[in-house]
């Protein structure tokens, strides 16, 4: 079983060379510490910087160079900055290569719900609407089942929806999963997780098609 | 040169109301016009409509007026960070509508740019759509999104001349420059008037034809949010 890091470290290994790449909040922010070194790639973050660098030394944090986390960040050489209807042309307009982000819930049809909890948690939706509506190349990092065990990847969404139809890809602590038309394609396991283990942790259809290659990093 | 320059924040908020409709600039508390909020909690005008991106933390940016109950609906996209914003949606004292933040942005630039609303594919589906025209181009859902109305931007630059031309610094332009223009008075506060002349015009992000009111902003706090750093070495 992975844990947060396993996860951003195997996601790690989807981005390629020239990627320009939209980062979310938690887990997504992990991966850039992992993409391989010897390929070009670009962070964008919806607030408003393409070419995010990591953080900065202490004592050099400026109030104004910060990320979508509001976590003080650098900009790297060759960095822009711009303006909120800027950053999501960026993102609508499809120029955004992958969108890496956070879910509390995904259907096998794609839906993926992330922003609000009816009654008890309404943080608001930031960009991931815009994001999950526009991106071609979309993957979930999220756990598997939430903290009483119940499963996270589900037939349908329970929670109010953040995009229709959208997810292509997702990274859990257990496994690495495929959305396809029929459900959820289970494409890797976990170093020590079994296939079972993962059948019982998936609420939604589950396809196993021949034997299941455990993830290499 | 037309001069847009005001003497103070005092003079740049003449004919602030209750009821009004609002536009404020910042990125959670990156780029906030902290002068004209805190003009607006001593003025104590109240019934306020306010669109901002985010709503403050408890004790600074738009949770002062929260706290002070001058704000009657937030249009925004996340909150997260305000414990008195959510005790106050929770409880039903406060209207809250929220909308994608890339929708929240182009609203803004719709008024700007004189279009009366705009089609985007954020929200389809959700609820964000729900009682919205809908419509199909090239096989996909689009969610039609009207502009806004507001009396008043604030907008906070860090540069900024007479003529009401304005630079911003790193991500603090966020929103900023979407709202010049998109009210009936936008109002910039900045960090540095400069001289006429001094600022390059190649360089201008908002030429001053968008920006009625600009003055020189006060002990600009520009607290961070989160504080995060690396270890040298």
């Amino acid at each position: 079983m992975l844990d947060k890091i396993g996860i951003a470290k195997r996601i790690a290994k989807e981005v390629q060379d020239g990627y320009y790449v939209n980062l979310g909040i938690g887990i997504p922010t992990l991966v850039a510490n992992y993409v391989r070194e010897d390929i070009e790639v670009e962070f964008q973050s919806e607030n408003g910087v393409l070419g995010m660098g990591p953080f900065p030394f202490e004592g050099e944090e400026d109030a104004d160079v910060i990320n979508a986390g509001k976590q003080t960040i650098t900009a790297l050489p060759g960095a822009s900055f711009f303006d909120s209807a800027l950053s999501f042309s960026m993102i609508r307009g499809q120029h955004v290569d992958l969108t890496i982000l956070g879910a509390m819930e995904v259907a096998e049809n794609g839906d993926i719900a992330n922003w609000k909890i009816p009654g008890r948690m309404v943080k608001g939706m930031g960009g991931a609407m815009d994001l999950v509506a526009s991106a071609e190349n979309i993957i979930v990092a999220m756990m598997h089942t939430n903290k009483k065990g119940e499963s996270k990847l589900l037939k349908k969404c329970t929670l109010p929806l953040t995009g229709v139809g959208c997810v292509k890809r997702i990274v859990t602590n257990l496994a690495v999963l495929e959305v396809t038309a029929v459900g959820f394609k289970l494409l890797e396991r976990a170093p020590g997780v079994s296939v079972d283990d993962i059948k019982n942790a998936t609420e939604g259809t589950l396809i196993i098609d021949g034997d299941i290659p455990e993830m290499q990093f | 040169m037309i001069n847009k320059k005001v003497a103070n924040v005092d003079a740049a908020l003449n004919g602030v109301k209750d009821n009004m409709t609002f536009m404020l600039g910042g990125f959670g508390l990156s780029g906030i016009p902290e002068n004209a909020i805190a003009k607006l909690v001593k003025l104590g005008v109240h019934g306020l409509t306010c669109i901002s991106n985010n709503a403050g933390v408890d004790d600074f940016g738009l949770g002062l007026l929260l706290q002070k109950k001058q704000i009657k609906k937030m249009i925004s996209s996340y909150v997260g960070e305000n414990d008195e914003f959510e005790r106050q949606m929770l409880s039903g004292e406060l209207d809250v509508e929220l909308i994608p933040q890339g929708t929240l942005a182009e609203r803004c630039r719709a008024a700007q740019a004189g279009f009366p609303a705009i089609y985007t594919p954020a929200g389809y589906g959700t609820e964000v759509s729900e009682g919205k025209e809908t419509r199909e181009f090239d096989g996909k859902m689009y969610v039609l999104e009207h502009a806004f109305k507001a009396d008043f931007a604030f907008v906070k630059a860090w540069k900024g001349d007479a003529a009401g031309n304005l630079i911003f610094k790193g991500t603090a332009r966020n929103f900023n420059p979407v709202m010049c223009g998109a009210a009936k008075i936008t109002v910039a506060e900045v960090e540095e008037l400069v001289p006429l002349g001094e600022l390059d015009p190649n360089q201008i992000h908002i030429p001053g034809i968008f920006v009625q009111r600009i003055f020189q902003g006060e002990r600009y706090e520009k607290r961070i949010e989160q504080r995060t750093v690396r270890s040298r070495g």
